[in-house]
């Protein structure tokens, strides 16, 4: 497992309140007749970050791709920021202005500059002013320290680089939840690292992360609770230093001897 | 020293510089003992192809290099060869152009108002120039709004207030939209923007109309649409399918692939129909059944039927072709649209359509180009266009027995519009490459 997180961050600061941010209960889905989640119970406070790990197909991208409706759930229920998610487009739509997503494959717009993608939604969904969106946008390229490339397009920067815009332009949004698919997953060892440093800083300011990712490093450093998904279902969950250190699940046990023990 | 073995390990202690690539031996010797004869069968092919070129050339240089321009019929064209090429010597007779250029270009349309098309295609150029061309400056874009109305105007003529009312509908329709809009979701919006467009239309501007007429009369002799003929009618036709099937072909590809069954099953049997029957089978439609099944008094005007029937065969097309560009666009592209907030009709505007589009720029350019040139078809319907016209000049005493020349001639102007849209597809798609590393 790469150990390219090892920096123990300060996290005494970092309060988690007792107010959901996103609370699950009893959800179920199915693809056709595949039941990818079973019986879903979850609750994320306001400041929580939390890391879903798990085998590939246990259900973990699903999970969080149904936080903001770009899955559909057909059973139980999901309340986003106090608003259940439901057919009603309105609410959907205002959910998915509040949460911010981050995905494997950056998903960046092609057609646009960098600055054009981290504006376009702020101008259009948010009625933000052009300059001000500007100024923003500015400011984060800043923060994930590509201020530089504002003018240049997508296909033109690294894969580590477009990540980081990715995270910028839902930054944009000013989103209270963050979701992350798997962000590091489609780059090169040498980027992960610069990846994983802005989502520390955006831990360290408070952000409510949900992060699906195979970084123990970065579970270790960053989580205060993991997850571990298998076959649709939450097996384990506890703070990072005990589900690593003492795993309760033989689930959980085959998992981490599988992918910490080489 | 740059590097260290020891054993079977290596490592390097220097970095090597880069270096400029070996010259390449440019010699055109070279390259045509490369390309051309580099093998028995090479040679065998470059010389059949050399004889082949060759023989081509022979008759068509001498051809078009002795032809005639000015004579007043075939008969005056033949003497003028005897005389100057010898007994029985033919050359192209280039004369039945000169002679009858207005008629191929214009059609009957009346001669003290032959410099109205002209003036239309270069106003429409002058209006689409901002369209196709971003760095322009973007208010011509104003022009390009009011650019229709004119055009219309000077194609037909009649009083002014006619396209005046159309227009101020429009204007009226948008106002309510910006209002509405407002307080409402863009497709109310919309739908109330339009009723009250035609409100205007019906029952507020009729009145209105004659009033301004009677008080200001402006306006350009009327033409009617039985005298459109030759390249003004091809042209007409083919550049109001090419502006009005784009639009439509975008919603049917939207429309087939959306979410909402009836308007997806909609959209399926409107581009499958189209599709299925030929254009020339939906041309004989609009001449004959649309009048069948209209009622008698209406007076529907066969050219504004036939630019109907070819923007919708048109937009069955390009539906398909769009579709594709939308097929080939990544879920992730829809996916971050979605994630962002954007709800349906600003994530196509802005993320889904400006890309797909871009890809399917080479066939929707094919599509139009096939469109324009499919518009010849109308001579079937007895429209006069170059074609039709073709055949009445050959008819005519003068010109009786000319053939190639007046095909060559249409078909060269044919060619500049389709070189043109081929041309300024390929400067697209350079112009929007963007993922270029």
């Amino acid at each position: 497992m790469t150990e390219s997180t090892t920096r123990e961050i300060e996290r005494s600061h970092m309060s988690v309140t007792d107010e959901a941010a996103v609370q699950i209960t009893q959800m179920n889905k199915w693809f056709g007749t595949f039941h990818v989640l079973r019986d879903i119970n979850l609750t994320v406070y306001r400041g929580e970050r939390i890391v879903v790990c798990g085998p590939s197909g246990s259900g973990k991208s699903t999970l969080i791709r149904c936080i903001n409706r770009l899955e559909e759930h057909q059973t139980g229920r999901i309340i986003v920021d106090g608003t259940e998610l439901s057919s009603d487009i309105k609410n959907i739509d205002r959910i998915r202005s509040e949460v911010g997503m981050v995905f494997q494959h950056f998903n960046l717009f092609p057609h646009l500059t960098i600055l054009e993608n981290c504006t376009l939604a702020p101008i259009w969904v948010r009625k933000t002013p052009k300059r001000e969106a500007e100024e923003i946008a500015m400011q984060l390229l800043e923060k994930v320290k590509i201020p530089e490339q504002a003018n240049k397009y997508p296909g033109q920067l690294s894969g580590g680089q477009q990540q980081r815009v990715a995270i910028a332009r839902a930054l944009c949004m000013k989103p209270r939840i963050m979701l992350f698919d798997e962000p590091t997953s489609a780059l090169d060892p040498e980027m992960i690292k610069e990846v994983l440093d802005t989502m520390i800083e955006l831990a360290e300011e408070g952000m409510t992360m949900l992060v699906v990712t195979h970084e123990m490093g970065f579970a270790q450093a960053v989580a205060n609770r993991v997850i571990f998904m298998d076959q649709g279902q939450i097996v384990e969950q506890n703070e990072p230093r005990e589900f690593f250190r003492n795993p309760q699940s033989d689930r959980t046990k085959l998992f981490l001897s599988q992918i910490l023990g080489h | 020293m740059t590097d260290a073995t020891s054993g079977g390990s290596f490592y390097r202690i220097e970095m090597l510089p880069p270096q400029p690539p070996p010259q390449q031996q440019t010699a055109a010797i070279k390259w045509l003992k490369d390309n051309l004869f580099s093998s028995p069968l090479n040679i065998v092919l470059t010389l059949i192809s050399i004889w082949f070129v060759w023989s081509v050339l022979n008759r068509l240089v001498p051809w078009l290099w002795f032809s005639v321009w000015d004579a007043g019929s075939l008969a005056e064209c033949r003497a003028i060869m005897d005389e100057r090429l010898g007994e029985g010597v033919r050359s192209a007779c280039f004369a039945v152009i000169t002679d009858r250029w207005q008629q191929l270009v214009f059609g009957f349309y009346p001669k003290e108002g032959y410099w109205r098309p002209p003036t239309a295609l270069t106003v429409f150029f002058v209006a689409i120039a901002p369209v196709l061309f971003t760095q322009l400056p973007r208010k011509m874009l104003w022009f390009s709004l009011v650019a229709p109305f004119l055009i219309y105007t000077l194609l037909w003529g009649g009083s002014i207030w006619g396209p005046v009312r159309v227009g101020l509908g429009f204007v009226l329709a948008w106002v309510v939209f910006r209002f509405l809009s407002q307080f409402m979701t863009g497709f109310v919006a919309s739908a109330g923007s339009l009723l009250a467009a035609v409100i205007y239309w019906i029952f507020v501007d009729v009145h209105l109309s004659s009033v301004r007429s009677a008080l200001i009369p402006i306006g350009l002799p009327a033409v009617k649409s039985e005298n459109f003929g030759g390249f003004t009618l091809s042209i007409v036709i083919g550049l109001s399918a090419i502006m009005l099937s784009l639009p439509l072909g975008i919603l049917l590809a939207l429309g087939r692939k959306s979410d909402m069954f009836i308007i997806s099953k909609l959209s399926i049997i409107f581009i499958e129909v189209i599709r299925g029957v030929p254009l020339i089978v939906w041309l004989f439609t609009a001449q004959l059944l649309l009048n069948y099944f209209l009622p008698k008094e209406t007076n529907f005007d066969l050219m504004l039927r036939i630019i109907i029937m070819v923007t919708l065969f048109s937009a069955a097309y390009l539906a398909e072709v769009i579709r594709g560009g939308l097929a080939a666009l990544p879920r992730g592209q829809y996916e971050a649209a979605d994630a962002l907030g954007f709800d349906y009709w600003k994530s196509m505007r802005l993320i889904i359509l400006p890309q797909a589009l871009k890809i399917s720029i080479p066939g929707i350019v094919n599509s139009y180009i096939g469109l324009f040139k499919d518009t010849t078809l109308v001579v079937f319907i007895g429209m006069y266009d170059p074609i039709g016209l073709a055949r009445s000049i050959r008819a005519s005493t003068d010109w009786n027995g000319v053939y190639w020349e007046i095909y060559v001639f249409i078909a060269l102007i044919f060619f500049i519009f389709c070189y043109a849209m081929s041309r300024y597809s390929l400067y697209l798609e350079r112009k929007l490459q963007r993922d270029q590393r």
